[in-house]
């Protein structure tokens, strides 16, 4: 009954999403004229902390525990909604977008929780800038996928992105580089990438997302994790859709085209965390302002 | 027939003792709203409707009664919250025994039920307006049930203010339309819309003025954070969770009157809607007070509903039909969903000042040890309030979004499609405050360890207290997984206000249930997963050390409790980005000196329009008003003359 090529993209998400952190580490690498770490290194920490025991703070509760994995359920939701290249997710329906963007909501929610279950004062910090940048990043995201809905007619991810093509790359490819631009932002914002946040840091006062798993250990640890390993997934999977447009009708053409496309994304992401520095902290809201603008720019684009 | 049980508990009511005060009071109030929830879901599901008409001493006036679909709609989370806020209340008013008169409180509570229900069935205009009038003042006398302290005295002055004013412009409304009507009866006032275009708008301008200041839109909503969080809980629960919602319900109720709707009205709601909604949730950022938080994420979700329903306005008026339906059917689930999860936060709330006596959220800490259960719930109400997926709060928004974005891809003109974003932008806005808000909310209050003694030892509150909230609880959940089911159960509320056939009307609703079975689809794969994590994490552990520790804390060796991240710091970087809005006021004693002893820092956020716009307005009032001080000295002589010269002129007037 089910198409069996839906089950393309969240297999190859499930499977190949570590491997992206990895792309992006050996990318940061050779600019630094490293060698770096194995492509697969996330795969060897995540075999490692699955086989660890774990430590609690004394303060924590149940949320504590609960949070990594409700976050992971989550993410792991929004997987089975999300395409591939022009290859569409198993579940996908009229307004899927919503549950995209919320369920991603979910698991900041549940993720900003744990964190200020420790009781920490650096948790807190993290977690009150989570809930800052990502309460402005919402509207660039929401503004973005109007844009899209907008231009193909469509209201869910997978029928969105099926729809972009080449040809419409012709026609509107102003307000889809403004869109892509705006998707990028909010990627890189959401998965706490530079400029916005740097996952490399070591200073827990200036941390954002990592200072939130502080106290998390063991096969905890290894469901956050994965979990930022999928949610980097999705949203460059949505962002590599609007600007791979590759539609052939063919789901292996596509998909590989996709993959392609992802890969080339992580390696962009890499370069763009070496070559950059983080914003100030208080400069993150104008980033996250302009890509609502741009998203905006893009809308007027559209509907004109 | 559910009326007449209603009724019978008002005089149940009047009991002197306090036990028997409290054991027939909650009692007929927990029977009659049962016995009314029967017909209620009768008629909201479409049934058929009861009308009642009988005879009635006030001249110009009968009293007419009658359940529709709609009545029946709002009747619903009416009577629902009003019987578990009773049961509630019995637990929660048993420490002021001693000090007050619990039958006053009692009676008080079962006339604003009553009044309230009576207000949704009403069918004349007098009769509307006396219910509404007797709902204000029981309500006023509930919000003063603590009356010796002073700001609780200050709220309940500044609520009956607001509401009269409010009253006023509904009484305004009404005469105009029953001028033109020729009666009082809301059968007679459909003709009013015929008048004319001006007279409609008319109408429609002092319905948004008076039963806008009921719901709370910005900026007719100052009363709101006084008065919800001086009353007790429970009967912050029912004016929050549903008084509040009788000004939505006049509001429909008036747009069924008037005629087809111009599109300016919906661009005026989704306005107010977006406002209301944006504002009321930076406001609840940045408050200290636990109870004063939630009141102003009340005003937060009258917006969504507002925009929802200013949505389907302009879906009516431009003949969209999906915009109207969905809009329409959003707002008015919001308003059921609403009631549910901030009923819940409300009487999870009264739960955390029954244990700790403080409502201060950087008091408090540390509670989800000492009171688990209401912990869980309360974390099922914030949530649902944040509309994350699994719960009610995401159902109700998904609908209103659908209608926005359906219209945004159809490629309607820039009338439709600018309010269509201005929504989807706000309501996105508004997700991601409300996230930062409640995460506040509940991981200050419950998490991390207790920042003062109050919380140290809270304990669980008694069953009384706590199966309310459960059952709460379990409609929020029950909504969230089976949308489905319960969406059409707006349907045959919406038609009167939606003006399409039956046909466009199921078959819109048909189309978004296919969207809701997915969401149900998907909650069951969230489920699926979560359980399968739950059980790999534990087989992963069984056999490894798992030890317990201290936060990691860089190094620190004596952490204290005081050394967590407050509510105020949690908040800052929100209001400091926001603070043109906010003007969140800062009190700072800095450090001095090499060996610094005492330092501090105060902040509080007073709402900018009581500051900025009402107490210049009503100071200026008053002063204008003290000038006719000189006629009335306070001797009696004068009065008496006063008397004589009336009475003087009247007979020269009569005889002449």
């Amino acid at each position: 009954m089910m198409d069996w090529t839906a089950l393309l993209p969240p297999s190859a998400a499930l499977v190949l999403a570590p491997l992206l952190l990895g792309i992006i580490n050996r990318t940061k690498a050779v600019f630094g004229g490293r060698k770096g770490q194995p492509l697969l290194q996330h795969y060897f920490d995540l075999i490692k902390l699955l086989g660890k025991g774990a430590t609690y703070s004394r303060t924590t509760t149940w949320v504590f525990r609960a949070g990594p994995i409700l976050g992971l359920a989550a993410v792991f939701v929004v997987v089975l909604l999300t395409p591939l290249g022009g290859v569409s997710g198993p579940l996908s329906f009229t307004g899927d977008l919503l549950l995209f963007a919320y369920l991603l909501a979910q698991m900041r929610f549940f993720t900003v929780l744990a964190a200020l279950d420790t009781g920490s004062s650096f948790e807190g910090m993290g977690s009150s800038r989570e809930v800052l940048f990502s309460a402005l990043a919402e509207p660039a995201l929401f503004f973005g996928l109007a844009a899209l809905a907008r231009q193909t007619g469509s209201l869910s991810i997978s029928g969105m992105l099926a729809e972009i093509n080449t040809q419409s790359w012709l026609l509107h490819g102003p307000a889809l580089a403004l869109v892509a631009s705006a998707l990028l932002v909010v990627a890189l914002a959401e998965n706490a990438r530079i400029p916005v946040d740097d996952p490399n840091t070591h200073l827990e006062l200036t941390m954002i997302h990592e200072v939130m798993v502080l106290d998390h250990g063991g096969p905890d640890l290894a469901f956050i994790f994965y979990g930022s390993a999928l949610k980097l997934w999705v949203l460059a999977a949505l962002l590599v859709g609007v600007v791979v447009p590759m539609r052939t009708g063919q789901a292996l053409l596509d998909a590989t085209a996709g993959l392609a496309g992802m890969f080339l994304l992580a390696v962009m992401i890499g370069v763009v965390e070496s070559i950059m520095a983080r914003v100030k902290l208080l400069r993150v809201p104008n980033l996250l302002v302009g890509a609502t603008a741009l998203a905006v720019l893009a809308l007027v684009l559209v509907v004109r | 027939m559910g009326l007449v049980a209603l009724a019978g508990l008002v005089a149940l009511a009047a009991g002197r003792s306090a036990r028997w005060a409290t054991i027939l009071g909650a009692g007929g109030a927990v029977v009659g709203c049962a016995l009314g929830l029967i017909p209620a879901l009768e008629a909201a599901l479409g049934g058929s409707t009861q009308v009642v008409r009988l005879p009635w001493a006030m001249p110009g006036a009968t009293f007419h009664v009658e359940i529709d679909a709609l009545s029946g709609f709002f009747l619903l989370p009416t009577l629902l919250l009003g019987g578990l806020a009773a049961v509630y209340g019995t637990e929660y008013l048993q420490s002021f025994r001693e000090k007050k008169n619990l039958g006053v409180a009692w009676c008080c509570f079962n006339l604003l039920v009553v009044s309230m229900a009576i207000v949704i069935v009403a069918r004349d205009g007098l009769l509307f307006l006396v219910a509404w009038e007797s709902m204000a003042l029981v309500s006023f006398f509930l919000v003063a049930f603590e009356h010796e302290k002073d700001e609780v005295r200050k709220a309940g002055w500044i609520y009956l203010i607001a509401t009269h004013i409010g009253t006023a412009f509904l009484l305004v409304m009404f005469l105009l339309l029953a001028r033109v009507a020729g009666s009082f009866d809301f059968d007679a006032f459909s003709q009013a819309g015929a008048v004319g275009p001006a007279f409609a708008g008319l109408i429609f301008v002092l319905g948004v003025v008076g039963f806008g200041t009921k719901a709370g839109f910005v900026p007719l909503h100052v009363w709101l954070p006084e008065a919800h969080p001086a009353a007790p809980s429970h009967v912050s629960a029912v004016m929050s969770g549903v008084m509040i919602k009788t000004g939505i319900y006049g509001l429909l109720r008036t747009l069924t009157l008037l005629g087809p709707p111009p599109s300016w009205w919906g661009w005026l709601l989704v306005g107010i809607g977006v406002s209301s909604g944006v504002l009321g949730v930076l406001f609840a950022l940045a408050q200290h007070d636990l109870k004063r938080l939630l009141a102003y994420s009340s005003i937060e979700h009258m917006g969504i509903i507002t925009l929802g329903l200013g949505l389907g306005l302009l879906g009516v008026s431009l003949g969209i039909p999906t915009l109207a339906v969905l809009g329409f059917a959003g707002g008015l689930l919001h308003v059921l969903n609403h009631a549910l999860f901030k009923g819940l936060l409300f009487l999870g709330a009264g739960a955390v000042l029954h244990a700790t006596g403080t409502r201060s959220i950087d008091h408090l800490g540390g509670l989800a040890k000492r009171m688990p259960t209401t912990s869980l719930l309360f974390l099922v109400g914030a949530t649902a309030v944040c509309g994350l997926p699994l719960l009610n709060g995401f159902v109700s928004e998904l609908l209103i979004y659908l209608g926005a974005f359906s219209s945004i891809a159809a490629g309607r003109t820039w009338v439709v499609l600018v309010p269509a974003l201005i929504g989807v932008a706000g309501l996105a806005l508004i997700g991601g405050l409300a996230a930062a808000c409640f995460t506040k909310a509940f991981g200050m209050v419950f998490l991390g360890e207790a920042r003062s003694h109050h919380a140290e030892h809270a304990h669980e509150p008694r069953l009384a207290m706590q199966a309310p909230m459960v059952i709460l609880a379990a409609c929020c959940v029950v909504i969230g997984l089976f949308p489905a089911v319960v969406v059409p159960v707006s349907a045959a509320a919406i038609m009167p206000l939606v003006r399409q056939s039956d046909n466009v009307l199921v078959t819109t609703l048909e189309h978004a249930g296919k969207s809701l079975w997915m969401i149900s689809l998907a909650a069951g794969a969230l489920v699926l997963v979560v359980a399968a994590l739950v059980i790999l994490r534990r087989r992963l552990l069984a056999r490894r050390p798992v030890e317990e520790t201290v936060t990691w804390d860089c190094g620190y060796a004596r952490p204290t409790p005081r050394m967590q991240y407050t509510a105020s710091s949690y908040a800052q970087p929100l209001t400091a980005l926001f603070a043109l809005v906010l003007r969140t006021r800062e009190r700072l004693v800095s450090p001095q000196g090499i060996f610094p002893t005492a330092s501090s820092l105060a902040t509080e956020t007073p709402d900018i329009f009581h500051r900025g716009l009402f107490a210049p307005l009503f100071a200026g009032v008053e002063s204008v008003l003290c000038r006719l001080r000189v006629v009335q000295p306070g001797r009696v002589q004068i009065y008496v003359l006063y008397v004589v010269v009336t009475l003087l002129s009247l007979l020269a007037w009569k005889i002449g």
